[in-house]
């Protein structure tokens, strides 16, 4: 790790002032993820702009019966507020399901949108890696992908994005706020990742030196009914190899609305609007949801030892719809 | 002689189980390393350096954190607690008795990171806080029961390569029972 | 949940009643104190730089820009470094080359260490080193470990390469059931929670090495041999240690920290990065095994044979004995065992937790498994059916051998006798459930050891032994036994471990370190108890004796010495997500006498635990540039909380005869057989065959099952 300045942000025009000065300049959350970059050598900025102390850290209710959540509200923070709970129970399952209670105490909502891959070649500064060293080439294509993208990647990165909380919130529609030099802005979280194609380095769509300032979700009645399941290679504490957020709202036996997102299996999560167009209309049951999940896998182009994430997130899609219409039939 | 120090450097003051320390710290110097290197409380173990492991817990205002992803710089003004500010005097703090009765370690080197841990777990879930292992989150469902298996959740963060599992889930049932004043939890035959 | 304590005591005292460890206050409140934690004055930081390429040369090392950095000391590599001696044989054979660092400029494997940059504070050492430009001359690899390697070659380990009796061919002919499978397990890490760590610094002469390590005069001799000093100018201490499982010998740390002491003049501390210990610790190596069983119609076996290959690197030969099991467990009219290697351009593995047994076991079990579906028997019957009367390939009788008693109280406890051995047939909700079993086995020894007593003036004893307690509650054992010995209680005995200057004794492996010392001890106080019979009063000083044990040991009669255990296990699967929850975990063995209920217990379960770890997630991935991928906590998943549901562990009684106390050891067998245990209940819950560990999700969907 190289030697860097630390300044602690007062407010967040002075934070984005002090990135906009400072090319080479980070905005220090929780710390969980940076820190970890610059201690293998990944991320070497010259200044850590320390936002942690910003008062972005209360998950409001909206007038419409939406939430806002600040950018540096824990994510034990987001899972444990009751409305979160209520409104978006698999948002608190989703952040639940990532990292340790430790890590969950530290990490941000804004910090978690921003992590970067987990892929093994990407924290491996001895390797080429086409995100970190843009032109190096990718190690994962020909070496080890068992748990790379099946869905929305390129020739250049097959690096999948590690967010739980991320899968939750895409399928909830969430929209991200910011604070750039030129001002507030916001950007759909649909829109806020960028397509992989030949650039993987550059991975969201916020302006150079912009703030998140929070994350609004509009109101989705549908979500009071949804669930988040992932499933990994031990019980607890590892990312995921495939996950579900799911809600579903069924009337008469007929899906009314659904909402589907993937998670590990892009280089970002991934929302499946296929699948969603597929049932909405469609009776909840079990030959409808299969018929929906393969709808959106059928975009899937898996390497050759990640080919079983399309059965298991078809699977994974049918088990957790197939729950949440049993729950509502209950 | 007393120059400013360079901006790769800060005076910053850590407060670590009530007591004050100004310190200057390298802005890279975790908070793990400046409690080991600087202030010679070398309760708090380096494991891997790197989140991935719990060895390294504290509670840093009141609430349990990897104290190696933890920049000293930016713990200042923090209250910090280790394991050696969890006993009271010469009486152990509930969480540490129960783990020396119920033999909840081995090696003994992830304990001090499984023990802040535990603590803290007893807290969040007196808090209301669900888990992974929370059936229904929603807050209708009302306050999980700390089960075994909510405890092996919540404590999973912590690893032990000398898988005392069993028994460290055991150790924070009957802390957590002693807290709420009732039965402890959790078979305990193995401390007679 | 672990249930009441079982285990029969033969006398009254403090060895088998349950004891919490003597140093366990120190423990939970942080005061206890490991190598890296110590603190000097004047203390220089050292980080390893590891070789970025797989194979080669080193052109040049840009030592200039990096001297220049704040802070940097030194930077030691192969063209300045002191040259070291490794022609030598040690406590454990000769040494590996990996340990002699900067002798040369070849790069044998990916992380191979070419340099120390050694700096005021671990921060700028940690920069330098990662600043420090290493040229190299890059050579081709190879690292791939395949069944049909023409190169693999038999070799002897810690036991012969190869035995063989009988007409394998003939016997297999004529069996009416014959199994011919092939089983893999990959490259597993120690990954205990301590890094190697060491602080080396010069005291009047004499080398003082501050370590954590599995034994003080092992490491002692060792760096005496390598400095070329006496091992009176070298001391080691070790006092706490978090973790060893058969990884903390010699190794880069302790050397490369003498060496920069050496050439600084100061306390020098090396502490080995997460990511540096998965190439600079060792490891279990990747295992291809191949198992044939020929049975009779009855399940009595006629021909057994177990190959095993492993990989080693091409410094040094390490011999994981994957067939030796078989040595021990079944005989067979026609009977073949051999271990075989293939150096690759890998770093050398080295002992782990149950070196052979633990994936051989899970190979043979799982074989046997196999051979009991084909039989239509139940896997206890078949096993009980094959019990040998003497070791079958030695011929010698068994010291003792209370498997079956294993098995019985096994299947009671574990409701075995309810078994629908159909496989595939129980569902809940979306979990397929089933039963597994297997076998376990693990030597018995000793090692030569000797230990101080002292009676002291106010009637309390103290205890010096070179002990190491890497968690298995060795302090305490000790303590037990040396009250016992003493005819007082352990709260009148301290008990000094881990400092070399108490003289030889044996190391914490081979599950040897307590019944090694517990000998050494209770010899000791034998004799003291005699001396203070004579009532001449203790002087100031305290009167002290000292044994040795290695013509006791030398003198024990020939026989198969080994704990036995049976496993059982209860899994979930869920084939359409390929996730597998151990529901339920239950061990007996037959493990000596037991001197700490409470410790043991958490021993046997920690075993059975490594044993779900290895059969569900432990898997180092090297790919084909021959460099790790993922090597940290995050990437090699060793088993969490969340993955330890209801494991239990209980013995029946089985002193060992020949043992002054009884004790045969508890340190290794949890692990054996656990993993086929666990495979055994996949196929029954699945009607698959996992013969890849571990049984990762992806290869349970892509195996199927019934769904």
């Amino acid at each position: 790790m190289k030697e860097f300045g630390y300044r602690r942000a007062d407010d967040v025009s002075g934070a984005v002032a002090l990135l906009a000065a400072e090319p080479e300049a980070r905005y220090l959350g929780g710390g969980t993820n940076l820190v970890d970059l610059m201690k293998t050598g990944v991320e070497r900025p010259a200044l850590l702009v320390d936002v942690r102390e910003l008062p972005l850290d209360r998950v409001e209710t909206t007038p419409d019966g939406g939430l806002r959540i600040g950018a540096t509200v824990t994510n034990s923070d987001l899972a444990a507020h009751p409305e979160v709970r209520r409104r978006y129970p698999a948002l608190t399952q989703a952040v639940l399901a990532g990292a340790s209670g430790q890590l969950r105490n530290m990490a941000t909502v804004g910090g978690n949108l921003l992590q970067r891959t987990r892929c093994g070649y990407f924290t491996d500064v001895t390797r080429p890696c086409n995100k970190r060293e843009p032109g190096s080439g990718c190690s994962a294509i020909e070496g080890e992908h068992h748990n790379h993208a099946v869905l929305g990647a390129s020739d250049h990165c097959v690096a999948v994005h590690p967010s739980d909380m991320g899968v939750a919130l895409t399928a909830f529609d969430a929209v991200v706020t910011y604070e750039s030099a030129d001002g507030p802005g916001e950007l759909p979280l649909s829109d806020f990742y960028l397509p992989v194609g030949d650039t993987p380095h550059r991975e969201t769509a916020l302006p150079p030196g912009a703030l998140i300032t929070g994350v609004t979700l509009p109101p989705a009645p549908v979500a009071a009914r949804s669930r988040y399941r992932k499933v990994r290679e031990r019980a607890s504490y590892a990312f995921a190899i495939g996950s579900v957020a799911a809600a579903l709202d069924v009337r008469d036996g007929v899906v009314h609305e659904a909402r589907l997102a993937f998670g590990a299996v892009a280089s970002r999560p991934w929302r499946a609007r296929a699948a969603e167009r597929a049932l909405t209309g469609a009776p909840a049951d079990a030959a409808a949801f299969a018929a929906a999940a393969d709808a959106e896998l059928a975009a899937a182009r898996p390497l050759p030892h990640n080919g079983y994430k399309v059965p298991l997130m078809r699977n994974l899609a049918v088990a957790v719809l197939t729950e949440l219409a049993e729950e509502t039939a209950r | 002689m007393a120059s400013a120090p360079p901006s790769t450097h800060s005076a910053i003051t850590l407060t670590v189980n009530g007591e004050k320390h100004p310190l200057t710290v390298d802005h890279r110097t975790t908070l793990l390393d400046a409690l080991r290197e600087r202030l010679d409380l070398t309760g708090t173990k380096k494991g891997c350096d790197q989140g991935q492991c719990g060895a390294c817990t504290v509670l840093i205002d009141g609430r349990r954190a990897v104290s190696c992803l933890q920049l000293a710089v930016a713990a200042d003004g923090r209250e910090i607690t280790t394991v050696e500010g969890l006993a009271d005097g010469d009486r152990l703090h509930p969480v540490q008795q129960a783990f020396l009765d119920l033999d909840g370690y081995q090696c003994g080197y992830c304990t001090p990171g499984q023990i802040c841990s535990a603590v803290a777990v007893i807290e969040e879930h007196a808090a209301g806080w669900p888990s992974a292992a929370t059936d229904d989150v929603r807050p209708e469902a009302g306050p999980p029961e700390l089960t075994p298996e909510e405890i092996r959740e919540r404590m999973s963060g912590n690893l032990c390569r000398c898988a005392a599992y069993v028994s460290i889930v055991e150790a924070v049932a009957r802390a957590a029972g002693e807290r709420t004043g009732g039965a402890a939890d959790g078979a305990e035959e193995a401390a007679a | 949940m672990t249930t009441a304590t079982t285990g029969r005591t033969t006398r009254k005292g403090a060895v088998g009643t349950a004891h919490t460890r003597v140093e366990g206050r120190d423990k939970v409140t942080g005061a206890a104190r490991y190598a890296g934690d110590i603190p000097f004055a004047d203390l220089a930081h050292g980080w390893l730089v590891l070789s970025s390429v797989t194979r080669g040369r080193i052109r040049a090392i840009e030592t200039g820009p990096v001297l220049d950095m704040p802070g940097v000391l030194t930077v030691l590599h192969h063209g300045n470094a002191p040259r070291v001696e490794t022609d030598y044989v040690g406590m454990l054979g000769a040494p590996d080359p990996t340990a002699a660092v900067f002798q040369h400029d070849r790069v044998p494997h990916a992380g191979w260490p070419v340099a120390l940059v050694v700096a005021e504070t671990p921060e700028q050492a940690r920069e330098a080193a990662e600043a420090l430009v290493v040229h190299y001359d890059t050579e081709p690899h190879d690292t791939a470990l395949d069944g049909d390697r023409p190169d693999a070659r038999p070799a002897d380990g810690h036991m012969p390469a190869v035995t063989e009796k009988g007409d394998l061919a003939a016997e297999l002919a004529a069996s009416a059931h014959v199994v011919d499978v092939e089983y893999r397990t990959p490259e597993e890490h120690h990954s205990m929670m301590e890094p190697h760590a060491a602080t080396a610094y010069w005291d009047g002469g004499r080398l003082e090495l501050v370590d954590s390590n599995q034994g003080t005069t092992w490491v002692q001799g060792e760096l005496a041999k390598m400095f070329s000093l006496d091992e009176s100018a070298v001391r080691v201490r070790s006092e706490h240690i978090g973790g060893g499982f058969g990884s903390k010998g010699l190794r880069v740390h302790q050397v490369s920290a003498v060496m920069a002491a050496t050439m600084l003049q100061r306390p020098v501390r090396v502490v080995l990065a997460r990511r540096q210990m998965f190439s600079l610790a060792g490891y279990r190596s990747p295992t291809v095994q191949r198992v044939r069983l020929g049975a009779d119609a009855d399940g009595r076996l006629r021909a057994l044979e177990h190959r095993s290959l492993n990989q080693t690197s091409t410094v040094y030969q390490f011999v994981e004995p994957s067939a030796g099991v078989a040595r021990v467990m079944y005989d067979a009219a026609a009977h073949r065992t051999a271990n075989h290697v293939v150096p690759l351009d890998v770093p050398s593995p080295t002992w782990m937790r149950a070196p052979g047994e633990a994936p051989g076991s899970f190979a043979l079990e799982a074989a046997l498994d196999e051979l009991a579906e084909k039989c239509g028997l139940d896997p206890i019957d078949l096993r009980l059916r094959n019990e040998p009367e003497t070791g079958p390939v030695s011929g010698l009788p068994f010291s003792s051998r209370n498997l079956a008693a294993c098995f019985r109280e096994g299947a009671r406890r574990f409701g075995w006798a309810d078994r629908d051995p159909r496989p595939g047939v129980r569902r809940e909700g979306r979990w397929l459930l089933g039963t597994g079993t297997a076998a376990a086995s693990f030597g018995a020894g000793a090692l030569p050891s000797t230990a101080l007593v002292t009676a002291e003036p106010d009637g309390t004893f103290t205890v010096r032994i070179a002990a190491a307690d890497i968690g298995t509650g060795a302090r305490t054992a000790i303590t037990l036994v040396a009250a016992d010995a003493l005819a007082t209680t352990p709260d009148r005995v301290r008990v000094h471990i881990g400092d070399s200057d108490f003289g030889p004794a044996g190391i914490a492996g081979g599950s040897m370190g307590t019944r090694s010392w517990a000998w050494a001890v209770g010899a000791a106080a034998a004799e003291l108890r005699e001396r203070l019979a004579l009532g001449t009063g203790i002087p100031p000083e305290g009167i002290t004796v000292r044994s040795d044990t290695t013509e006791a040991l030398a003198s024990l009669a020939q026989k198969e010495r080994h704990s036995f255990g049976a496993q059982f296990a209860e899994v979930a699967v869920d084939t359409t997500t390929g996730e597998i929850r151990v529901r339920r975990m239950l061990g007996i063995f037959a493990a000596g006498r037991i001197v700490n209920p409470l410790t043991a217990r958490n021993q046997l379960v920690g075993g059975m635990i490594w044993g779900i770890s290895m059969a569900l997630h432990e898997e180092a991935v090297r790919d084909h540039t021959g460099g790790l991928y993922g090597a940290d906590l995050a990437g090699y998943h060793v088993a969490t909380n969340a993955d330890v549901l209801r494991v239990e562990a209980d013995w029946v009684d089985d002193p060992d005869p020949d043992d002054p106390v009884g004790i045969k050891g508890v340190g290794e067998i949890g692990i054996v057989g656990a993993a086929a245990a666990i495979t055994n209940a996949v196929w029954h819950a699945t009607g698959v065959r996992h013969r890849t560990l571990p049984i990762r999700p992806d290869r349970v969907l892509e195996a199927g099952g019934h769904a």
